[in-house]
């Protein structure tokens, strides 16, 4: 049921349509229920709209490698969460095709408690995987992630960069059709950083899709053809790796009002 | 090969959805209850020991402090109270897991999709583990103290299926209310402790006067208790009258429960 797959025509694995995100908070966030009702019955329940997401309509091609670039608060992250399927949007329509890896994104999702050998079970079986076809994996796991006897120990004992080690090791052995990457690129050495892209360049020629969100332009343009430029939730610009990153360098040299249009050259 | 295709146009309906994909889950469902296990008591030296250990030494002191008071109307009252016991932990420690896990889960469902319901299933499940190894130190007092054990505890299977539904309706209705309403899970802690007491567990139901017995019929954890303990501590089967209003507490729990979290489920990811 999650073998990856060999795609023989071009539909895209994702497709966006007119995706809206609102994020609905009280102007006073209360968080008890007397609070609420006080409020409610005096309908004082207030709230204010935020459009994390406003109007995005993207579509991705099996083995693509896009990059998601932007300032802070732009939604790249609530992108990928509407692609993961963790948000539902509050309009349009998303469709994704095949096996979606969990966000790599930094510490969630690990239960601190437990070992690094049981976290991989517990990551594998969301994945839809059992214990025996994870102890498969296990060897080349141990390999790549490169915690050695530590993998049976607490992962609250973890340093940043094993945890970062152990995640992407996982979500990527894994097969999956499509990898959404969230800043973890960044932690680690250079050398695990080296073998992060080979892998992430292996997977793209075997039709794995990818999507990374990341504040370290360089490696933005290592790794993907196409980038998209999130602004305040819409996309400014979306093109050839070197041409959007070339015109959000530029802007935040010297800001200029107006539109950058950049197209595929 | 069918490729899992994901369109948020396309929904089925929300329960529908959530049990096909609770289904495709189980392995999930299975290392969550393990973990649930394992991390409970993972810095305790006496570890697992602990989940028969607790209900034993409870019964022990409540038996110091309610054998004077009720020993002469109860034979065998050890029996009576570790049965009802048993089952009353299972329904408090599942419900209260229910609602904590969904909550305390936010990073998972951050992250990836999957059945919001498992952490409340899996709750539940865990609670299960915990009754089935409960009954070991229940089964060792029944024989110790000569107690009979009947045929009729072949009837414990139905019993516990109720109990887990009717467990599982208000783990979902109060999860789902917890992740908008934080101080849900110290009111439930206090109305658990009210519900406990107006519940017979370690006292027999006549002790009450006439006019306060419509506390005890008006709980429906009165039906689910009984149906657990008639073939333990009597030894026959419930009574009808019991087992329906049993069944139909537990139907009305799940509907409610399943009804109430299906509405909110996909609003969960903006709160948590």
């Amino acid at each position: 049921m999650n073998s990856p797959t060999i795609y023989s025509h071009d539909d895209p694995v994702l497709q966006l349509d007119s995706i809206s995100v609102r994020y609905r908070v009280l102007r006073e966030p209360v968080t008890s229920i007397k609070e609420y009702a006080l409020r409610w019955l005096r309908s004082k329940n207030s709230y204010a709209d935020f459009w994390a997401l406003k109007n995005i309509s993207l579509s991705i091609q099996p083995g693509e490698a896009v990059g998601i670039i932007g300032a802070n608060g732009a939604g790249k992250s609530t992108l990928l969460k509407i692609i993961a399927r963790v948000l539902r949007p509050t309009d349009g329509r998303v469709r994704v095709r095949g096996v979606v890896a969990p966000i790599l994104t930094l510490g969630a999702g690990f239960d601190p408690e437990m070992t690094g050998r049981e976290n991989i079970y517990l990551n594998g079986a969301m994945l839809g995987f059992s214990r025996s076809d994870m102890n498969k994996k296990m060897a080349t796991l141990l390999e790549f992630s490169g915690l050695g006897d530590f993998i049976d120990v607490p992962i609250r004992t973890y340093s940043d960069g094993m945890v970062a080690r152990l995640a992407f090791a996982i979500a990527t052995d894994v097969k999956s059709d499509l990898l959404l990457i969230d800043e973890i690129l960044t932690v680690g050495d250079i050398n695990f950083q080296e073998k992060c892209k080979i892998r992430i360049n292996t997977y793209k020629e075997t039709g794995t899709t990818i999507l990374v969100v990341s504040h370290n332009l360089k490696t933005v343009e290592e790794l993907c053809d196409r980038v998209i430029w999130l602004e305040h939730g819409v996309i400014r610009a979306e093109g050839k790796a070197a041409d959007v990153i070339a015109a959000y360098e530029d802007e935040r040299e010297q800001p200029i009002i107006g539109n950058i249009q950049v197209t595929h050259a | 090969m069918a490729l899992p295709l994901y369109d948020s146009e396309k929904t089925r309906h929300p329960i529908a959805d959530e049990i096909f994909s609770l289904y495709r889950h189980h392995h999930l469902l299975r290392e969550l209850i393990t973990r649930n296990i394992k991390t409970r008591y993972k810095r305790s030296v006496m570890g697992v020991a602990w989940t028969m250990l607790n209900p034993l030494l409870t019964m022990l002191v409540l038996y110091v402090v309610f054998s004077q008071l009720f020993a002469f109307s109860l034979p065998q009252y050890l029996v009576y109270l570790l049965s009802g016991l048993v089952l009353w932990n299972f329904f408090a420690q599942s419900t209260v897991a229910a609602m904590r896990d969904l909550v305390w889960s936010g990073g998972l469902l951050q992250r990836i999709f999957i059945p919001r319901a498992l952490f409340a299933v899996a709750a539940i499940g865990t609670g299960l583990v915990n009754l089935l190894l409960a009954l070991v130190p229940l089964v060792i007092i029944m024989l110790v103290t000569g107690a009979q054990l009947s045929p009729a505890i072949l009837f414990l299977p139905v019993s516990l299926t109720i109990a887990c539904m009717f467990a599982l309706g208000v783990g979902l209705g109060l999860s789902a209310l917890a992740v908008f309403f934080a101080d849900i899970v110290d009111m439930y802690q206090i109305l658990l402790l009210a519900w406990m007491y107006l519940t017979p567990i370690f006292y027999p139901i006549d002790i009450l006067a006439p006019k306060y017995t419509w506390l005890i019929t008006a709980n429906p954890m009165y039906y689910i208790l009984e149906c657990f303990r008639a073939p333990i501590y009597l030894g026959i089967l419930p009574d009808g009258n019991i087992f329906i209003k049993a069944i139909i507490a537990a139907t009305v729990s799940m509907l409610l429960g399943s009804w109430l979290f299906a509405r909110k489920s996909d609003e969960f990811s903006y709160y948590l």
